[in-house]
């Protein structure tokens, strides 16, 4: 690892005004370490935000119908947390789910939905061609080895899977990011987080020089008939080869509102919008299920390993559902 | 898709001929010169040290820790307490597994700047003088390891699995044991370990 300077932050305020080009936050460590250790991320300063208090990034808060989770918040507090998982299991579920116990222990949600593709290409420094570490040297997994990579929102330039599960959770469910800028505090949709790679892979996310993750927020935190499926090469202890959020609100058989995330396939969290538009006021049944599942896979391309994503992805999605719809709501 | 790309390098192949060619340190001198070149024209930072207060098993030690210490390495090599194993040193086996203010934590992702104040066990920390902690005694009636390498990791996750309150089945304490890694495969008898010292623990 190349040496760096490490500072503490006293405040989320001081945290941002220090950032700079060379900084990077350091808050459970669990991505970024790793990555250091690798040499795939060379920062010249860490600024440790791990011991802040501030309650805003650290509680997990109910008003009204909102949900709102402090981004310093660990994710094994919140796969713990009795009342969430009552009122929104679908977030508990994909965090449970995910990592193992330690990293649990050790993982702010902030960091988690910022984690990094698992392409080995990526975090293998060795191979020179990656787009998204060494920006215009090609992409070494559209030739090579592609069994794990993306199928959705994929490029000439790059094919990287984005890897975590509670982002699937949280697109599926409106979620709002609330962020500490240099300017000052502001919310964007937490689907407008991510970006797609285009030819610009290198460039994951929205977000701005010195922007901090503080909280985020579900305006309508009520779905107790959801859930995280979750289809692995292991039982546990790995990252999702396809996977669905799905949160239903049901009429009779009849669907009256439907929220699907996509987990696995796609480069960035994946909302499957035109699957829900299938399902939308349909009575929900296998056939309708399936239906949606197609849609939701219309627009895949595949490449010599992964071709198998997209029968696989679509049946995670139907069982997702039809689980999902035998739930007490 | 894969029809249309544009290659700015040496395809994946040759490279990997060139390297078999070069050897790999020529590979990767290669790489780091070209990195240089092409856009970190920095000189290389320099070493930063910082000094922290650690409490380890009970007791507090004053170090200096260069900044990109792990916890591991802060342990073995500073407290000389070489029971924590270092396995992959990327959080992906266990072997590493610590007890950080009663949470399993893997110390091979901690920089040990950052667990200042904090109460640190390890599995030095776990038995009363001679007597064992009832997991340590568990895995030794019950078979549960063959080279003991992943062992230490093993029991730091066993105790706070129990503590956590994930016994309520095999299935639960596979599950949440599924971030300690064992390639001599004692999966079976770690389980039954686990099940043996959990209601022999109370609050040790």
């Amino acid at each position: 690892m190349r040496p760096f300077q490490y500072e503490r932050a006293a405040s989320p305020a001081r945290a941002v005004s220090s950032a700079d080009a060379g900084s990077k936050y350091h808050a459970g460590g669990t991505t970024l370490i790793d990555l250091m250790k690798l040499d795939v991320w060379r920062p010249e300063r860490l600024i440790d935000i791990s011991a802040l208090k501030e309650p805003r990034m650290t509680r997990i808060e109910r008003n009204g119908k909102a949900l709102r989770i402090g981004s310093m918040v660990t994710m094994a507090a919140l796969a713990g947390d009795e009342g969430v998982r009552r009122s929104c299991p679908v977030l508990t579920d994909s965090l449970w789910l995910a990592a193992s116990a330690q990293l649990r222990n050790m993982a702010r949600l902030g960091g988690n939905v910022l984690q990094m593709t698992r392409c080995s290409y990526y975090r293998d420094t060795s191979y020179d061609q990656c787009n998204k570490r060494a920006p215009g040297s090609g992409c070494a997994a559209l030739d090579g080895s592609n069994r794990h990579h993306a199928i959705l929102g994929t490029s000439d330039a790059c094919i990287a899977t984005y890897p975590g599960d509670w982002a699937q959770a949280l697109i599926a469910l409106d979620a709002v990011v609330e962020i500490l800028g240099k300017d000052g505090p502001k919310s964007v949709p937490f689907a407008t987080l991510h970006r797609q790679p285009g030819n610009r892979p290198d460039v994951e996310t929205t977000l701005a020089a010195g922007d901090l993750i503080t909280a985020f927020v579900i305006p309508d935190a009520d779905w107790a008939r959801s859930k995280y499926l979750k289809i692995r090469d292991r039982e546990s202890y790995a990252f999702a080869l396809t996977s669905a959020a799905v949160a239903l609100r049901m009429d009779g058989d009849a669907v009256s509102d439907v929220r699907i995330g996509l987990g696995g396939v796609a480069t960035v969290p994946w909302r499957a919008t035109a699957a829900e538009a299938v399902l939308k006021n349909a009575a929900l049944s296998e056939d309708t299920a399936q239906q949606a599942a197609e849609a939701a896979f219309a627009g895949a391309n595949t490449l010599e390993h992964n071709a198998y994503k997209v029968e696989l992805g679509k049946r995670t999605l139907v069982r997702a559902l039809m689980d999902t719809a035998g739930m007490e709501a | 898709m894969a029809d249309d790309i544009k290659k700015a390098g040496p395809d994946r192949r040759s490279v990997l001929k060139g390297s078999a060619l070069a050897g790999g340190v020529g590979a990767m001198l290669a790489t780091n010169v070209r990195a240089a070149q092409d856009g970190e024209p920095r000189a290389a930072a320099a070493v930063s040290r910082i000094p922290v207060s650690l409490s380890v098993n009970g007791q507090t030690r004053d170090v200096s820790v260069d900044t990109r210490a792990t916890l591991l390495d802060t342990l073995r090599h500073d407290f000389e307490l070489t029971g924590t194993k270092k396995g992959c040193d990327h959080g992906q086996c266990g072997a590493c597994t610590v007890h950080i203010d009663g949470e399993r934590k893997l110390s091979c992702l901690t920089l040990a700047a950052t667990v200042e104040g904090a109460d640190i066990v390890t599995i030095e920390g776990l038995a009363k003088g001679d007597a064992l902690h009832p997991m340590q005694q568990a895995f030794i009636d019950h078979d549960a390891f063959q080279c003991g390498y992943c062992t230490p990791g093993q029991i730091m996750s066993a105790v706070a699995l129990v503590k956590e309150g994930h016994t309520g089945s095999d299935a639960e304490i596979r599950e949440y044991m599924s971030g300690n890694l064992c390639r001599c495969a004692a999966y079976p008898n770690i389980v039954a370990a686990v099940k043996q010292a959990a209601p022999q623990m109370g609050d040790a």
